[in-house]
């Protein structure tokens, strides 16, 4: 049993708290020192006191880059509030520094503002000569900048408790946190308890420890101290990232196989579930390489087991000739893409949306495939048992797009309610009927079913040649102009299902913004806050990719302008050679262009960076010539 | 199968439920004629016919090659895949079905070039199924360019003046592979070494790698046929746990070498011999290597209920 220490505050609230509706903390620091952790539990007591919560990480290129670079801030932001939260919102408030050289790359990515609370640890005002200097600068150089800075000594404050700061730093830090925004110190010393749950109870005593001397140390020594009220659900909640969902939501889907290859961001999604999968009905093949990791994953779904391969973009360009071969063969199968950016190895921590096309056109000929993308968090599991149904459906591979912005992003949401139906069958044994061919493509859908290894009279061999309705080898030319006419027909048939999709805001104005996948709280919560200063605006947000969501086209048409909001490269007129007529677009908006006959022009960067409210609003104010920002 | 008995037939036919060999033949083979693969073809469907292979209950798995055309002439169920692919395939439909017997017909280019990787970790895995590798030394359907098996000064499309770089012995390759447990070499103009070679690897308890030397009798012919003249050119390897032959079919071999197949540092050394005569038998055997196909169908039939159960306790770890 572990007691509370004297230590621990008795009073919590003996000063008057401003009230304020959200909050955008940040936590850097090197590598390793876990901010990350720190932030993750900042999020998670507050998710459980009924805040809206949305945490992202901010995440080096290497695992430990150089103490103390510029370059290297590794951390967390977390943002909390009274409603819900659906992104990370635009400049942080408050930002708790181990070092003050990490705040130079997150000061060039803009993420403060003049007035940001920078609390950094100020051991380093003391330490070699030359590390001294450095600090002064940069202290002179923020409070330039505007920055409101406070010097702690973090170090020195948990000496007094421990004989390693470097071990549970962070744990004062969050005490720190929890005091500043008022945060049930209840729950959060519950939350440490189950961080340090494997470990054994000295470790969580002086972690708690750790956790009240922050908390007290805040009481003394800031003049603000805030609260964000909340309200708790009757509701039950989960709270986890997007990969976490996918990891549950391919265990829920039923899915037997899961194949796949290291590589990130994707593969924490496998890392989730690795410890429960196999009580869930499923394995995970960890194969020797991306392309091995669909040939099994196609393997185990022709002989009937339900199969899914994770992977990102690298990944998806290895994987593409298997991909061609699922279409053409017809062979059910869930790809699970995390993008991040690229091309090539590009910025494999980084989110960016530049997959759109690849997977959409990357194969030769003529393969269509049913795309679908997640939006929030909750999606990203939900779709995941979309996906294997629909794969199953149609007959066809069918990719559930997400990136690293959701797959690091935690949200809490409904704790779904797994359902039997969910889970796949048996599968079916019983004789192949008689004289049904094995591609008995419907006329008017495309759709055919297929034997399963084990069914008796249903044996074909499965060629990814050019064939026939029986599965033969078939070079003439009316027959294969028919077979690629079915496979496409089978995307028409699954597009006579959908709905529209929902328009935020009126059903015309000046403009509309199109967003897909890990951008949509950004792109809702511009348009709403550009709707409260009068601008017309309105926005929706694509889940089916392919085929298409019906009615864009009389969509677009009632808006003076429709521009989409997407993490992916496009080129900007006026720059030297771009010309309108030259410009490349960004994908979503190439891809509408060519599917709606509608001059659509887009918001784009490459930053690696998630899109921000007040990224979008200030393309909205020299789009629409309003003031639209504060 | 057969599944009716005239009354006015005055021939015993096959019990209801037997299988003839016809019931394993599809289509006509189209290869080359005097194409090793037709032998073979014929040899595999012996073995169904003589193991009484549900054909329902039969896969052969195949990459894209000469030999890959193999499952479009079996009426079994058949994937014929990507170009160095079928290791993978074959792995992922026997990983959580146990009850299919899987067949991975595999040639020179296909198995030892662009789908090397996957040969390794394939023989790593050591699922249950027979992999016959076709090795005929060329590249034939893309017309004789180099194979990774060619010897050494091949002419061919790409290499004119003769190939560079010394061939891959598949065999010795094969043996130094981690859990590696059954490598077997045959010829295809050895019919009943053949037969006795491919019922030998189909009842190997692991993954049975097989390699048969083949004729290409269209680009090869040169290589070829003093192979298949010469006595020389073979020496049987025998040992009471290989490949057990008649002794009426042993006696057309002049050499013949005892190997113990328990041996797989003898069998390297063996494996080895290639320069001057071709070894065939089994080089080498290990029925207690670890199958990743046992650990693949280890969890099967969990309810719904139990995998709902897992998952919502899973999901409690995330509750707020």
């Amino acid at each position: 049993m572990i007691s509370n220490p004297a230590s621990q505050p008795s009073e919590t609230n003996r000063f008057e708290r401003t009230k304020i509706k959200e909050a955008v903390i940040e936590i850097v620091s090197d590598s390793g020192e876990g901010a990350q952790k720190c932030g993750q539990s900042l999020g998670a007591i507050s998710a459980k006191m009924g805040n809206g919560v949305w945490t992202v990480e901010i995440i080096p290129a290497e695992i430990q880059p150089p103490a103390r670079s510029k370059a290297g801030a590794s951390g967390i932001r977390v943002r909390m509030g009274s409603n819900k939260i659906t992104n990370m919102g635009d400049h942080a408030d408050l930002v708790v520094a181990l070092n003050e050289q990490v705040l130079y790359g997150r000061i060039d990515q803009n993420a403060y503002k003049p007035g940001t609370y920078l609390l950094i640890e100020n051991k380093w005002a003391t330490h070699t000569e030359e590390t001294a200097i450095a600090y002064k600068e940069s202290i002179e150089h923020f409070t330039e900048l505007g920055y409101h800075i406070f010097e702690i000594p973090m170090e020195k404050e948990c000496l007094k408790h421990v004989s390693d700061a470097k071990k549970g730093k962070n744990m004062w830090v969050l005490g720190l946190l929890c005091n500043l925004y008022d945060r049930d110190l209840e729950i959060a010393a519950n939350q440490v308890k189950y961080i340090f749950r494997k470990k054994d109870e000295k470790i969580i005593q002086s972690n708690l420890d750790l956790l009240y001397a922050g908390y007290e140390y805040a009481n003394e020594n800031f003049p603000m101290h805030f609260t964000i009220p909340s309200k708790l659900s009757e509701e039950d909640y989960v709270v986890m990232n997007g990969n976490e969902a996918i990891s549950l939501g391919v265990m829920a889907a039923g899915i037997e196989v899961c194949s796949m290859y290291p590589i990130t961001p994707a593969t924490s999604a496998t890392h989730a579930m690795a410890e429960t999968i196999e009580s869930a009905g499923g394995i995970i093949h960890q194969a020797e390489d991306e392309i091995a990791a669909i040939g099994f994953a196609v393997g185990s779904s022709y002989a009937g087991k339900t199969a899914v391969t994770i992977t990102s973009g690298p990944g998806i360009a290895l994987k593409t000739e298997f991909i061609g071969l699922a279409v053409m063969a017809e062979i059910p199968l869930v790809i699970i893409d995390v993008q991040r950016g690229g091309p090539s190895t590009g910025l494999p921590t980084k989110v960016e949306q530049g997959d759109l096309l690849a997977v959409l056109y990357g194969a030769p000929g003529d393969s269509p495939k049913v795309i679908i993308a997640p939006s929030t968090i909750e999606e990203c599991f939900h779709f995941v048992i979309l996906a294997r149904k629909l794969a199953e459906s149609f007959r066809t591979p069918v990719f559930v797009l997400t990136d690293a912005n959701l797959a690091t992003g935690v949200q809490p949401f409904p704790r779904p309610k797994i359902k039997p139906e969910w889970f796949a069958g048996p599968i079916d044994q019983s004789p192949w009927k008689d004289g049904v061919k094995v591609y008995d493509w419907d006329k008017n859908t495309g759709i055919s079913k297929r034997p399963i290894p084990g069914q008796k009279g249903g044996m074909y061999t499965l060629t990814g040649l050019a064939h026939d309705e029986d599965s033969h080898v078939a070079y003439d030319p009316a027959i294969n102009q028919r077979a690629v006419e079915s496979r496409s027909r089978k995307l028409a048939a699954l597009r006579e299902t959908l709905k529209p999709p929902t328009i935020h805001g009126e059903e015309e104005g000046d403009l509309l913004l199109v967003g897909w996948g890990s951008t949509r709280g950004a792109i809702e919560e511009a348009a709403e806050r550009a709707r409260e200063k009068g601008a017309k605006v309105s926005s929706i947000h694509l889940r089916f990719l392919s085929p298409m969501e019906p009615g864009l086209k009389d969509i677009f048409s009632k808006f003076k302008k429709v521009m989409t909001v997407e993490i992916n490269y496009s080129d900007t007129v006026g720059n030297p050679l771009i010309t309108e007529e030259n410009r490349r677009y960004s994908q979503l908006a190439w891809y509408l262009r060519a599917q709606t006959l509608t001059d659509i022009d887009c918001l784009s960067n490459v930053y690696g960076q998630p899109m921000s409210p007040i990224q979008i609003l200030q393309r909205l104010e020299k789009e629409l010539n309003l003031t639209l920002i504060d | 199968m057969i599944s009716f008995q005239p009354d006015f037939c005055e021939i015993a036919l096959p019990e209801e439920g037997h299988y003839s060999i016809e019931d394993y033949g599809s289509s006509k083979a189209r290869w080359c004629s005097g194409c090793g693969a037709h032998t073979i073809l014929h040899s595999v469907q012996k073995l169904c016919e003589d193991e009484q292979l549900p054909p329902e209950k039969t896969v052969f798995v195949s990459g894209i090659g000469c030999s890959s055309r193999f499952p479009h002439y079996m009426k079994t169920y058949g994937f014929h895949g990507l170009h160095g692919r079928a290791l993978p395939v074959a792995s992922g439909v026997k990983f959580r079905r146990p009850d299919l017997n899987v067949f991975v017909i595999t040639g020179d280019g296909d198995c030892c070039s662009i789908g090397a990787g996957h040969w390794v970790h394939g023989i790593r895995y050591n699922m249950k199924m027979v992999v016959l590798l076709f090795d005929n030394s060329i590249y034939g359907l893309t017309k004789k360019q180099t194979s990774p098996t060619s010897p050494l000064g091949t002419h061919s499309n790409t290499h004119p003046r003769g190939s560079v770089i010394p061939p891959i012995n598949p065999i010795q390759s094969t043996l130094g592979f981690p859990n590696v447990s059954f490598v077997a070499q045959t010829v295809d103009w050895k019919p009943a070494h053949l037969n006795a070679t491919l019922k030998k690897a189909f009842d190997h308890p692991g993954l049975a790698f097989v390699r048969i030397v083949q004729r290409c009798p269209i680009w090869m012919r040169d290589t070829y046929e003093p192979t298949v003249k010469d006595p020389n050119a073979l020496t049987l390897l025998d040992h009471e746990d290989g490949i057990l032959l008649d002794e009426k079919a042993k006696s057309t071999f002049r050499h013949i070498q005892e190997h113990d197949p328990s041996n797989l540092i003898k069998a390297r050394e063996v494996a080895e011999l290639v320069k001057e005569t071709t070894p065939i038998g089994l080089f080498y055997q290990n029925k207690n290597a670890i199958r990743y196909d046992e650990y693949g169908a280890h969890n099967l039939g969990i309810s719904v209920e139990e995998r709902m159960g897992a998952i919502n306790t899973l999901m409690d770890r995330y509750a707020i």
